[in-house]
C-alpha cells in the first residue's frame, strides 16, 4: 500500500506512513483515556472497599432496567460502528453514511436514556451538595458514591457528546464521498474512539448498578 | 499497525450477541447471592470478557501489530499499577495495631 | 561565509514574515521559538516570586509580606516554575526543534496538534496568571485536600482549571513525539543509532501520557468539589484525604523525571561532543532512560511517608524508591567514563553539563536520603526536601536547558552567542546556585520546617547566603537573556556545524530550511561517530525533499 500517488500530508514520506501514525497516535490518545478515567475507577475502588454496605444501598437507587436497556444501547451502536469502518474499508459509500447515522441515533438514545436518570435523580434528591438528602446513617457515604456516579457517567457522557460530534462530522463527509477504500483512516480512528467509550461503560454499569443486587 | 483485514458480518454478528448475552447474564447474575465478594468478582470477570471481544474484534486489534498490543496493554498495565499500590497502601493501614494513650 | 550571502539562502526564519506566519505556523522550530518565549517569561514570573520569598527570608520575623500572602508566594512559585517552565522547557522547545531533525525527518508525525499544544499551554498560562492577578491561591502547588477543595478562600478552581488545560499540552507533546519516534526515522536510522537525545524524549513522552491524565482529572475532581459541592474528598463525609494524595502523586512524581530526563538527554549530547568522544555505554543510558520512566511510575508514596499511609506500603515505595536511583547513576557513571581521555573543551555548554553532573549527584544522593523512612521523618517537610529538589531541578535541569539553549543556538539562529560572556554567566550561576541551596541542605537537617515565613532566629545567618547566593543567581539568568537576543543581531554567523559535532541535525544548514534537508537523509552509521572523518548518513542524489 505504499501508492505514492496517494494524498498524504507533507511530512509523512507515503500514505502507508501516514496512516500508521494515525493508528498509532489515537491508541497513544486512548491510552491517556484509560489512566483519566482510571483516576475516578480508582477512587471509586477505594471507597467501595471502604464503605462496601453504603455503596451497595445507595447503587440500588439507580433504575436497573434503564442501566441495563443504556448498556445494549450502547453496545449496539459499536456493532453499528464496526459496519460503518467496515463499509468504509469495502468503498461502499451508502452503507457507510447509514451505519454512521444508526450509531449517532444510538448514541442520541444513550443520552436521551441517561438524562432521563439524571433527571430522576435530581427529583429523589441524590444529587450530592446542599439538596443532597438520604435517610440513615449510611447518608453519608452514599453522597460519595453519588458523587462518583455523577462524576463517572457525566465524563463518559461529554465523551459520549464528543463521539455524537465526530460522527455528525463523519457523516458529512462520508456524504460528500469523501472516504473509500483506499482512504479511510478518519472513520476508523472515530471508531476506536467510539469503542473505547463503550468499553468505559461496560466497566461503569456493573460497579455502580449491579454493586447490591443480590442484597435486595 | 493493523493491517486491511476486513472482518465478516458473521463475525460482527457473532461478537454483538456474544455481548448481550454477557449484559444479561451480568444483570442476572447481580441478583443471585454468590457469597462474599464473588458478585463482584463475576461481574468483573463478565465485563473484563466483553472488553476484550470488543478490543480484539470491534478495534481489530486481533489482527493488527505487536506494537499495537504494546500500546494497550500498557495503558491498562499502567491502571493497574495505580490500582494496585494505591490498594496496597488502604487495604494495609489497620494492620499494625495503633498505640493509643 | 560573510553575511549577505547568508541573508539570500531561504531558511525557516525567513521564508515568511508577519505575526499571522508565526501564530498559525506548523513548522516545529517555529513552534518551537513559541514555546521559547512562553517558558521564558514563565521563567521570570516564577523567579520573581522567588525573589520575594526570599527577600522575606532575610530576617526571621515576618516583616515584609504577611503569613496568608507568604502562603500564596511559594504556592505561585511552585505552579509557575513546575508546571508552565520546567515540564514544557526541554521537551516544548528542545525537543520540538530538534527531534525531526536528529532523526531525519521534515517534521513532527502531527504539526497541527503541535501548534494547538502550543495554544493550549498559553490558554492554560493565562487562567493561570489570572488566578494570580486575583489574588493568587495559597494551598501549596501540592494542592492537598480538603484545604484546597473545601477550606481555602484563594483561586484554587480558576488555578486548577489552569493546569488542567496545561495537562493537555503535555500529552499532545507525549503522542506526537512517541508517534514520530516510531514511525518517521530515516532509512537506516534504527533505534540504537539515535541520538540518546531523543531515547530520553521517548521516555519523557512515556511519563506524559500516562502520568499526566491522572492529574488532569484529580484537579478535575477538586475544581469539581469547589464549584459543585461533590465531595469526593470531602472528610465529613468519609472521605480519604489521602485518596487526593495518592492520586496527585502517581502524577506529579514521574513528573519529576520528565523534568530530568530531557536534560540527561541533553547531557548526553554535550558530554560527547565536548570531549570528542563516543559515548561510554549507549545501550544502557537508553535503556536507562526506559528505566527511569517506569520504575518512576513505582514510587509516589515516598511523598506521603508522615501523612497516614500503612507502613507497609511506605517499606514497599522505600524500596522501590531505591531502585530508581540506579539507572540515574547509570547514567552518571557512563557519563564520567565518557570523558574518561576524552579530548575535553570548556565551551559554555559543556560549563553546565559539567556542573550538571557535580549537582546532579547531590541532588540525586539526597533524595536517596529521603527515599530512607526513617530519615525522611526527621526532614520530610523541611529545607533539606528544598535543596533536594532544586538540586535537581535548578541545579541540573536548568542548567541542562541551559546548555542545551547554548548548544543548539547557532543551529537555531544561524548565529553564535558571546562565549566569554557565556562561560562568565555560567560560573556566576553555578556560584549563585550553590550559595543558595547548599545552605538549605544545613536549615533542612538542623529543623528549618518549609513554607514557613517566620523562623526562630539562629537560622537567620544561613538564610541571608541563601538570599545573597539568590541574588547571584539572578544575574546570572539575566546575563543569557541579554546576550542571547543581542546575538540575535549582532552575533558572529555560524556554519553549519559550529562545533564539529555529530548528528544529523548538524549536516543541514543554520539555520535549516523548513524542511529541514535540502536531501533527506539515508543513515549508514552509528551516532557519536567522534574520531571517525565521515557523517552519518548519505544523502541519495536525486531525492527530493518534497514529495
Amino acid at each position: 500500500m505504499s501508492d505514492s500517488s496517494i494524498v498524504h500530508a507533507h511530512q509523512f514520506d507515503d500514505a502507508e506512513q501516514q496512516h500508521e501514525a494515525s493508528w498509532l497516535g489515537m491508541w497513544v490518545f486512548l491510552a491517556t483515556e484509560v489512566m483519566f478515567f482510571g483516576g475516578m475507577f480508582l477512587g471509586y475502588t477505594i471507597y467501595r472497599s471502604t464503605y462496601p454496605e453504603a455503596f451497595a444501598d445507595a447503587s440500588n437507587h439507580l433504575d436497573i432496567w434503564l442501566g441495563t436497556i443504556n448498556t445494549a444501547v450502547l453496545i449496539g451502536s459499536s456493532f453499528t460502528m464496526a459496519l460503518a469502518v467496515r463499509s468504509a474499508q469495502l468503498g461502499a459509500r451508502k452503507p457507510l453514511v447509514r451505519f454512521l447515522i444508526l450509531t449517532l441515533v444510538l448514541g442520541a438514545l444513550f443520552l436521551g436514556i441517561k438524562f432521563t436518570e439524571y433527571y430522576a435523580k435530581i427529583e429523589e434528591h441524590l444529587v450530592p451538595g446542599s439538596n443532597f438528602s438520604y435517610a440513615g446513617p449510611l447518608g453519608r457515604a452514599a453522597q460519595i458514591f453519588f458523587s462518583f456516579y455523577f462524576a463517572m457517567t457525566g465524563m463518559h457522557a461529554l465523551h459520549m457528546i464528543i463521539g455524537l460530534a465526530l460522527l455528525t462530522a463523519l457523516i458529512v463527509k462520508a456524504g460528500r464521498g469523501r472516504f473509500s477504500s483506499v482512504y479511510n483512516t478518519p472513520v476508523e480512528l472515530v471508531g476506536l474512539y467510539w469503542h473505547f467509550v463503550d468499553i468505559v461503560w461496560i466497566f461503569l454499569f456493573p460497579l455502580l448498578y449491579l454493586v447490591g443486587r443480590h442484597l435486595q | 499497525m493493523k493491517s486491511d483485514h476486513v472482518v465478516s458480518i458473521k463475525l460482527y454478528s457473532a461478537i454483538f450477541g456474544a455481548l448481550l448475552v454477557m449484559t444479561l447474564a451480568t444483570a442476572g447474575a447481580a441478583f443471585i447471592d454468590l457469597g462474599g465478594n464473588l458478585n463482584t468478582v463475576v461481574a468483573m470477570l463478565i465485563a473484563a470478557c466483553k472488553a476484550l471481544l470488543v478490543i480484539l474484534f470491534f478495534m481489530h486489534v486481533r489482527y493488527s501489530s505487536r506494537l499495537t498490543w504494546v500500546f494497550v496493554g500498557a495503558g491498562f498495565f499502567w491502571l493497574m499499577i495505580l490500582l494496585s499500590l494505591t490498594l496496597a497502601d488502604v487495604l494495609s493501614r489497620r494492620w499494625l495495631p495503633t498505640v493509643v494513650g | 561565509m560573510n553575511g549577505p550571502v547568508e541573508e539570500r539562502r531561504q531558511h525557516y526564519l525567513n521564508v515568511n514574515y508577519g505575526l499571522k506566519s508565526w501564530l498559525l505556523t506548523v513548522d516545529h522550530k517555529r513552534i518551537a521559538w513559541l514555546y521559547l518565549v512562553g517558558v521564558t517569561f514563565f521563567f521570570f514570573v516564577g523567579g520573581l516570586f522567588a525573589t520575594l520569598i526570599r527577600l522575606e527570608l532575610l530576617t526571621p520575623q515576618g516583616d515584609l509580606v504577611q503569613a496568608e500572602t507568604y502562603n500564596k508566594l511559594f504556592t505561585m512559585h511552585g505552579v509557575t516554575m513546575i508546571f508552565f517552565f520546567l515540564i514544557p522547557s526541554i521537551p516544548a522547545v528542545l525537543g520540538n526543534f530538534l527531534i525531526p531533525l536528529m532523526i531525519g525527518a521534515r517534521d513532527l508525525a502531527f504539526p497541527r496538534l503541535n501548534l494547538a499544544s502550543w495554544y493550549i499551554y498559553i490558554l492554560g498560562g493565562l487562567f493561570t496568571l489570572a488566578a494570580a492577578a486575583a489574588g493568587g491561591v495559597d494551598t501549596g502547588w501540592t494542592f492537598y485536600t480538603p484545604y484546597s477543595s473545601i477550606y481555602s478562600n484563594t483561586h484554587v478552581a480558576l488555578t486548577v482549571i489552569g493546569i488542567f488545560i496545561t495537562g493537555f499540552s503535555s500529552i499532545l507533546t507525549g503522542l506526537n513525539f512517541i508517534v514520530t519516534i516510531h514511525t518517521m526515522r530515516a532509512p537506516g536510522m534504527t533505534w540504537f543509532r539515535l541520538p540518546l537525545f531523543v531515547w530520553a524524549h521517548y521516555a519523557t513522552s512515556i511519563i506524559f501520557i500516562l502520568g499526566t491524565p491522572v492529574i488532569a482529572i484529580t484537579l478535575a475532581l477538586v475544581a469539581l468539589e469547589r464549584l459543585f459541592g461533590l465531595g469526593i474528598f470531602n472528610p465529613e463525609l468519609g472521605g480519604d484525604p489521602l485518596l487526593f494524595q495518592h492520586l496527585f502523586w502517581f502524577y506529579s512524581h514521574p513528573a519529576v523525571y520528565i523534568m530530568i530526563l530531557p536534560g540527561m538527554g541533553v547531557i548526553s549530547e554535550l558530554i560527547t561532543c565536548f570531549s570528542r568522544k563516543r559515548v561510554f555505554g549507549y545501550d544502557f543510558i537508553a535503556f536507562s532512560s526506559l528505566a527511569i520512566a517506569v520504575l518512576g511510575f513505582l514510587v509516589w508514596g515516598h511523598h506521603m511517608f508522615v501523612s497516614g499511609q500503612s507502613v507497609y506500603a511506605s517499606m514497599i515505595f522505600s524500596l522501590l524508591s531505591m531502585l530508581v536511583a540506579i539507572p540515574s547513576a547509570v547514567k552518571v557513571f557512563n557519563w564520567t567514563a565518557t570523558l574518561y581521555k576524552g579530548s575535553i573543551s570548556f565551551d559554555a555548554p559543556m560549563l553546565y553539563a559539567l556542573g550538571f553532573i557535580g549537582l546532579f549527584t547531590i541532588g540525586g544522593l539526597t533524595g536517596l536520603f529521603l527515599a530512607t523512612l526513617g530519615v525522611d521523618i526527621h526532614v520530610h517537610d523541611t529545607y533539606f526536601v528544598i535543596a533536594h529538589f532544586h538540586y535537581i531541578m535548578v541545579g541540573s535541569a536548568v542548567m541542562a536547558y541551559l546548555g542545551g539553549i547554548h548548544f543548539w543556538w547557532p543551529k537555531m539562529t544561524g548565529r553564535k552567542y558571546p562565549e566569554p560572556l557565556a562561560r562568565l554567566a555560567a560560573v556566576i550561576i553555578f556560584l549563585g546556585f550553590n550559595l543558595t541551596f547548599f545552605p538549605q541542605f544545613v536549615l533542612g537537617y538542623l529543623g528549618m520546617p518549609r513554607r514557613y515565613h517566620v523562623y526562630p532566629p539562629e537560622f537567620q545567618v544561613l538564610n541571608v547566603m541563601s538570599t545573597a547566593g539568590a541574588s547571584i543567581l539572578a544575574v546570572g539568568y539575566v546575563l543569557p537573556l541579554a546576550y542571547l537576543i543581542w546575538s540575535l543581531r549582532y552575533g558572529v554567523v555560524a556554519g553549519m556545524n559550529p562545533w564539529k559535532a555529530k548528528g544529523l541535525e548538524w549536516e543541514t544548514t543554520s539555520p535549516p530550511p523548513t524542511d529541514n534537508f535540502e536531501v533527506m537523509p539515508t543513515v549508514v552509521h552509528e551516532a557519536y561517530a567522534y574520531g571517525a572523518a565521515e557523517s552519518q548518513a548519505v544523502y541519495p542524489a536525486g531525492k527530493p525533499a518534497n514529495v
